[in-house]
């Protein structure tokens, strides 16, 4: 059997096989590199969406969207009684209010009670803390878990996201952020 | 027989992460009255990505956010708001990621094409064959 097209014909030939180590190495690729979980808010950048949520403990006044963006960077930090990972943040967010840092807080699905014995227990680093019960606020600000802190300048923008717990390393950086948007 | 009873322990335990003080939100695990209102939330809910379970949708996954997730898809439906209306504000805060539906945006022209191209070159296989099996 003679071949007709030769040149043609044998890269033809190879085709499969480059395809092949093509897969492998896309493969390969995501074995050694695994993609990143994490969800990133598309809104940084963006102005935060309206919002009004109720105090959820007597004593804190609760928390809208206009209370942020009123000429002072400030940090919008969402949380849980029931989150663990929060309590190892409460003193980093307690060393940064200590700081001069404005901290304002959103309890996710939480209550009274729950909230009250978390800040007996590991402090209260907030200004104010507003009531999120079904997630609204949350899904409106593009978070999907907690403890997630947004930084927001003057004017009411968000200009950073923080997924997961703000660790003691974090404090120098944030404060150096927020001295920069003043 | 202390594994046994470790085994059962660990059966009893409930996941520390992810349990909020609350209940579900109300349309979580309720259907809508209106049978037509209810479809068109499920169609959606079908097609939104669970933020928690990633590569579940929000109608499969029992993960708290998916709850909330699917019941601002069921009050937002029964206030008269289109699916449609309802991926978007998703889209714009977790960007195309959080929809399973593909996009029609340029970057995924090549995924549609892709078909077709896949048929022409097919296709041409298959010609090329059949003219050599006749010469």
């Amino acid at each position: 059997m003679a071949e007709e097209g030769g040149g043609v014909s044998r890269a033809f030939r190879l085709l499969p096989i480059v395809l092949l180590v093509w897969v492998l190495l896309a493969f390969a690729w995501r074995l050694i590199q695994p993609p990143d979980p994490t969800v990133r808010s598309q809104l940084v950048n963006r102005e935060v969406p309206q919002f009004v949520l109720q105090p959820v403990v007597a004593g804190i006044p609760g928390l809208t969207s206009a209370d942020l963006g009123t000429g002072e960077p400030r940090l919008l930090n969402l949380f849980g009684s029931w989150c663990i990972p929060c309590i190892g943040e409460a003193p980093v967010l307690e060393e940064l209010q200590q700081k001069g840092v404005k901290i304002d807080g959103i309890a996710i699905r939480d209550t009274a009670s729950g909230v009250t014995a978390f800040l007996s227990r590991h402090g209260n680093p907030y200004a104010r803390i507003g009531s999120d019960p079904n997630s609204n606020v949350q899904l409106a600000l593009g978070s999907a878990g907690v403890p997630e802190t947004f930084i927001v300048d003057g004017k009411g923008v968000i200009r950073r996201q923080y997924v997961g717990p703000i660790g003691p390393s974090d404090v120098p950086k944030i404060v150096a952020e927020l001295a920069a948007l003043r | 027989m202390r594994a046994i009873a470790l085994a059962l322990g660990l059966m009893l335990a409930v996941p520390v992460f992810g349990q909020s003080n609350m209940p579900p939100s109300y349309w979580a695990y309720r259907q809508l009255p209106d049978a037509k209102q209810e479809a068109k939330a499920q169609a959606l809910m079908q097609e939104l990505r669970c933020l928690v379970c990633q590569g579940q949708s929000i109608a499969d996954s029992d993960a708290e956010l998916a709850g909330d997730m699917r019941d601002l898809v069921r009050r937002r439906i029964a206030a008269g708001e289109r699916p449609e209306q309802i991926r978007g504000w998703l889209i714009e805060r977790y960007g195309d990621w959080v929809s399973y539906r593909p996009s029609t945006a340029p970057i995924a022209w090549p995924l549609w094409a892709a078909p077709l191209i896949l048929l022409i070159f097919g296709g041409a296989i298959v010609a090329g064959r059949l003219k050599r099996k006749r010469s």
